[in-house]
């Protein structure tokens, strides 16, 4: 058929060669700095994001190297208090505000809009403005560490310790506004998460048959929706505190200690589920490729997901267990948080009878799978101790807490995503990552983690107390805790392994197909990188498995080529409401991010800021959103 | 892997308006994110009187005049901004520069009031946790009537350029009465908690 | 004066006092032994868990594959097999929610207990009140709490500063000590001994060095100590404590601590009337010695480094007749 505008030219025009040509000319993001600082490409910006926090990752995990060189021996003096008290609060803050959160929703940027078989995430320039928050609040984390004058006062920075009174200079504010940054940014790809996932599906792809992966970023992004306004309502409060003189938690004048802890709780525990649900779907994706066939129980884990979502709002509380709280409501978040364990047990459950009912085939990302189970149900089930009141008060803030929650975080987060590298490292680079190498890294990884964290369950129990600096000689925790440090150097020679192998695989390893895996969603639909259009044609979905053995991909066509254009569909059924288009490339959202970094960081120093530094940041929005002339700009 | 056409969008309208817009459900999330931060104010607010012994904390009651002129104001101003959403629908240039700049003014008469507002109170943010906490409700709420009233500045702007009269641009103003109404819509809470509730 | 030599610092620190014993795992109080059981339930109950999940995925992963995968009768096999395991989660879940609810029914509230002490915090030590009971007027003290064994004790948690969280893992779970508002925890020790806690919320620079004793002993002898206690300090008689009496008065040190019965009334540092019987100094960081009195007094900074007490220059002879007189306050 022909377009009935002349001036719009459709796909239809053209031989596959030529369409090819002409969407790249549309869609390729140009060379030069100018182009790379300007790009709205969801995956460059995504394998920006996510090789930005590997390497916060890689510096997070170079302070606790010397945190376990500082507590190898008794009494040590290699670090004093001061600078310990930076590297732990550092470590917590990096790896769960600049690492674990980014990373998950870096993820998901670049795959979801391919797994749902778009071309671009929603609001692409929001996108590009959420990487430049990010990047600019951890320089900020990181500069003030280098310069000395780095937070200090733990990742949960209770107040009066982190009040006007008790941390003195502006260690503590850099931690607030930093999670100013971290927000901001988290926020906005969760908008797009939802957004996309919501109205940019492919054709046909209804509720029921969209991948888990992609379901697993849904739930997470609404969970950073309702969870994430908590820390940012904690955090500003906590800077005014500081800096004008409120005083919401300054008892003497009718706030409350506590009343940060509800809020930073609020938050804090749904983060644990923020990072833990998009490991979830990594999970079932691998599980279902690399045993050939669907997960078993696809409604039942998706349930699980948003089952997890809504408990993960009724546990806050139980941080709180020894802050002196009443019992009977103590003895309700005991209830839901051993509740929250029946959702983890049926995926768990689901995962292994599809192991089970399958043909396992024993690659890297499995094998990582495989030791995820191992480590996480043991994260789990230290849970479900901890969710105990007598229980914790116990092992409250000792070395008990610490192994429960890098066995939930590690295992449960970190193990899934390193399977998820290999397993995506061919779509996001076109190169294989080494399957000798993988099957090393694995064995390192795994080895080194258990014998570094498992022995501090049995310091916490023998009462050695977590963020301290050192302990007394006569203390029985020496042993251990030189073992402990040693380990560590085999859990940190698996990660060097894994980012050698990385960089060396992305340079020179072997190339990929477009399906290496023979997996059935359909990011494996598109050569490997994928073309900056994503799909040629745009993939229609008739079943939870689109990509079948042998069959053609069905294919919709009328979209324009001479503009950004996508196709929007509806919610539940996903059928086609209308065409849209995408924006182009811009350097407006560098320019808001750099505007809202100043104002931000001057805030800091001047309430004022807030005032004049706003200015700059409209200007960059108006600019940002002024239509340009464009096609994308019209309709 | 070689395709098969199946469907053809040709026949597709090139924007999507309302619940086919993709801005629609940013604005809604926005709105989500942004409602669960005014709500959360008012969970702080409830938190601290709890603990207080007497509430408001060394403060008499608010002046109900500037508060309640204003919520009087802003449900009036109600009426304007569903016409001009259903001229933008209707895609009638005129009416919606017309729409526009009445909501323009209807934003900047709030932040007058609102300035009468916080003397209101008979307290200062620095003096005790109820004075940081009214004064933070206030000011948050302030900015949502301050970044809405830019945004439709920008709007009418727009509308009296060259680049007007396109149906994304009525989206968007579509979008922003949208975003009025929560604005009006998560003052009433607030109005009831910063002026009644220390009445109760 | 210049600082105490490396050696003496040394020496003392690895010399430093009792350990107690530190351990959730070694329980000596009613409330300790009553957590233990719950964990040692709870733990073995976890472990038959993981160790029935581990071999469930090792058949998984492993097992022979002859028959095809895509039978219909092992997919309704699955289903009712998942549905098994997850009832008997919920029921393992429920169960282990009563086990922990009971626990905390059994180790009862503090309040109604006889003996009341007030602990408040501060960075980086204890303030400890006694009140008046019978004959016995109130007093102060500071890092060791005496108590009487087999009864049960109310203390009383408050903080001056930040918060700050009570831990005696041999006596009972811990409970913060949150400013602004007042907290109860109940101790009872089974068995005379010391037992050894330690703060256990991150309070700033030397949250590592702040640990308490609790001294349980027979109810007669927590009398005679309560009564020595609630005195005022000996007056000093050896010629280099009466010295040292007379240094201590002159310098700083008076503006910060109390000495009952002195001119010493300061309130920022701990209550020394009774310094020479507590069996550690700085909050449990040295055993209490004429020599580790010398090497604190000398130069607290290098021991506990960003504590609140500065380094008062002392001469030699001054410092030797100070720790005299310190050691003498008994």
């Amino acid at each position: 058929m022909t377009p009935k505008d002349n001036r719009e030219i459709r796909d239809t025009a053209f031989d596959a060669a030529e369409l090819e040509r002409r969407l790249a000319a549309t869609w390729t993001t140009p060379p030069g700095l100018l182009g790379a600082l300007s790009t709205v490409d969801h995956k460059i910006i995504g394998r920006r994001y996510i090789t930005t926090a590997f390497v916060f990752l890689a510096l997070g995990g170079l302070l606790s190297l010397l945190m376990r060189l500082q507590l190898a021996q008794p009494e040590a003096r290699f670090i004093g208090p001061d600078r310990y008290n930076q590297i732990f609060t550092t470590h917590g803050t990096n790896m769960m505000f600049l690492f674990a959160v980014p990373v998950m929703q870096a993820m998901a940027i670049y795959l979801v809009p391919l797994m749902v078989g778009t071309r671009n995430i929603a609001f692409p320039r929001l996108n590009a403005f959420s990487y430049w928050m990010y990047l600019a609040g951890g320089l900020l984390l990181w500069i003030a560490f280098v310069l000395d004058t780095g937070p200090d006062v733990g990742w949960f920075a209770y107040v009066p310790l982190a009040g006007p009174q008790y941390a003195a200079g502006k260690r503590a504010d850099i931690w607030a506004q930093m999670i100013t940054f971290t927000e901001v940014s988290a926020l906005a790809v969760a908008v797009e998460i939802v957004v996309t996932v919501f109205k940019q599906r492919a054709p046909g792809m209804s509720l029921d048959r969209i991948p888990l992966f992609v379901w697993s970023m849904l739930v997470t992004s609404f969970l950073v929706i309702l969870a994430m306004p908590a820390i940012m309502i904690a955090s500003t409060s906590l800077i005014l505190d500081r800096l004008v003189g409120t005083h919401f938690f300054n008892p003497a004048e009718g706030g409350d200690a506590l009343l940060w802890q509800h809020l930073f709780w609020f938050f804090g525990h749904p983060e644990v589920y923020i990072i833990f649900l998009p490991a979830v779907g990594m999970v079932s994706t691998i599980v279902a490729t690399f045993t050939r066939r669907p997960v078993f129980g696809y409604l039942g884990m998706v349930m699980a997901l948003i089952a997890t979502g809504v408990l993960a709002f009724g546990l806050w509380v139980h941080h709180m267990f020894v802050a002196g709280l009443p019992r009977l409501g103590e003895s309700f978040f005991t209830a839901s948080s051993m509740a929250i364990a029946v959702p983890a047990g049926l995926q768990i459950f689901c995962w292994l009878a599809t192991m089970w009912a399958g043909k396992p085939i024993f690659k890297t990302p499995l094998l990582f799978v495989i030791g995820f189970i191992v480590i996480f149900v043991i994260g789990g089930l230290t849970g479900v101790m901890v969710a105990s009141v007598p229980f914790d008060t116990q092992v409250h803030d000792t070395y008990f807490v610490v192994a429960h929650f890098h066995y939930v975080l590690v295992g449960g987060a970190v193990f899934p995503l390193l399977g998820a590298i290999y397993y995506w490292f061919p779509k996001l680079t076109g190169r294989m990552l080494n399957e000798t190498t993988g099957r090393w890294v694995f064995g390192l990884i795994f080895t080194g983690f258990n014998l570094t964290f498992f022995p501090m369950h049995i310091l916490g129990l023998r009462g050695m107390p977590r963020r301290i600096y050192t302990y007394q000689p006569e203390m029985p925790w020496s042993g251990l805790n030189m073992f402990i440090s040693l380990s560590a150097i085999v859990l940190a020679a698996g990660f060097l392994l894994f980012f050698i192998d990385a960089i060396r695989s992305a340079r020179a390893g072997a190339t990929a197909s477009a399906n290496p895996w023979g997996a059935t969603t359909l990011e494996w639909a598109t050569p490997s990188p994928p073309p900056s259009y994503n799909f040629a044609k745009l993939p229609l979905v008739d079943s939870l498995e689109p990509i079948h053995d042998d069959a053609f991909l069905p294919a919709a066509i009328g979209l324009r080529v001479d503009r950004r254009e996508l196709l929007i569909t509806s919610v539940v059924e996903a059928a086609p409401e209308a065409r849209e288009s995408s924006s182009g490339d811009s350097i407006w959202p560098l320019w808001a991010a750099l505007a809202t970094t100043v104002a931000l960081i001057w805030s800091i120093f001047s309430p004022w800021a807030v005032v004049w530094g706003s200015i700059p940041v409209a200007i960059a929005l108006i600019g940002w959103f002024w239509p340009k002339d464009v096609p994308e700009d019209d309709s | 892997m070689k395709d098969n056409v199946v469907l053809d969008l040709s026949e597709l309208p090139p924007h999507g308006l309302g619940t086919a817009s993709q801005s629609w459900w940013g604005t809604l999330a926005f709105m989500l994110i942004e409602g669960t931060g005014f709500a959360l104010s008012i969970v702080v607010y409830l938190y601290l009187m709890s603990l207080a012994p007497r509430w408001p904390l060394d403060a008499g009651p608010p002046d109900l005049l500037p508060g309640t002129t204003l919520t009087a104001l802003l449900l009036a101003s109600l009426v304007p901004n569903i016409f001009l959403a259903r001229w933008a629908r209707k895609q009638d240039l005129l009416k919606v520069r017309v729409g526009l700049i009445v909501m323009s003014l209807l934003g900047i008469a709030p932040l007058i009031l609102r300035a009468f507002e916080f003397p209101a109170m008979h307290i200062k943010w620095d003096q005790n946790a109820y004075g940081s906490i009214v004064w933070v409700m206030l000011g948050l709420h302030t900015t949502h009537i301050l970044t809405d009233l830019i945004e439709t500045l920008v709007l009418t702007c727009l509308m009296f350029s060259r680049h007007g009269d396109n149906p994304r641009r009525y989206g968007d103003v579509s979008d922003n009465t949208m975003y009025w109404n929560f604005v009006v819509a998560t003052w009433l809470p607030m109005y009831a908690c910063l002026y009644w509730v220390p009445r109760i | 004066m210049r600082a105490v030599p490396p050696l003496l610092i040394s020496t003392v620190v690895a010399a430093s006092g009792c350990s107690g014993n530190q351990s959730a795992l070694d329980p000596n109080g009613a409330p300790a032994i009553h957590i233990e059981h719950l964990i040692i339930v709870i733990v073995i109950i976890c472990t038959v868990i993981w160790l029935l999940v581990m071999g469930v995925l090792g058949l998984a992963i492993l097992r022979r594959r002859d028959r095809p995968a895509e039978d219909p009768i092992s997919e309704k096999r699955l289903t009712t097999v998942v549905s098994a395991a997850v009832a008997t989660t919920v029921i393992i879940i429920a169960g282990l929610t009563i086990a922990s609810f009971y626990t905390t029914r059994g180790i009862g509230v503090p309040e109604d207990a006889a003996l009341t002490i007030t602990v408040r915090g501060q960075q980086w030590w204890w303030q400890i009140f006694y009140a008046s009971s019978g004959a016995t007027p109130g007093f102060q003290t500071a890092n060791e709490i005496h108590i009487p064994v087999g009864q049960d004790v109310h203390l009383k948690l408050e903080s001056t500063d930040v918060i700050h969280s009570f831990w005696v893992p041999s006596l009972a779970g811990k409970q913060d000590l949150v400013p602004g508002r007042s907290n109860g925890l109940l101790l009872r020790a089974e068995k005379p001994g010391v037992y050894r806690g330690q703060c256990a919320e991150f309070c700033g620079l030397q949250h590592s060095h702040m640990a308490i004793m609790v001294v349980a002993e027979p109810a007669a002898d927590y009398e005679r100590w309560a009564a020595a206690q609630s005195g005022n300090a000996v007056i000093p008689a050896a010629p280099d404590a009466v010295a040292g009496q007379a240094i201590f008065m002159a310098k700083p040190c008076a503006a910060c601590h109390t000495v009952r019965g002195t001119s010493a009334s300061g309130t920022t540092g701990p209550d020394l009337t009774h310094i020479g019987s507590r069996q550690t100094i700085a909050a449990g960081l040295v055993e209490t010695t004429r020599g580790s009195l010398a090497a604190w007094i000398a130069d607290p900074q290098t021991l506990k480094p960003g504590n609140n007490m500065p380094m008062v220059p002392l001469t030699s002879a001054e410092l030797q007749n100070i720790s005299a007189y310190m050691e003498s306050l008994k």
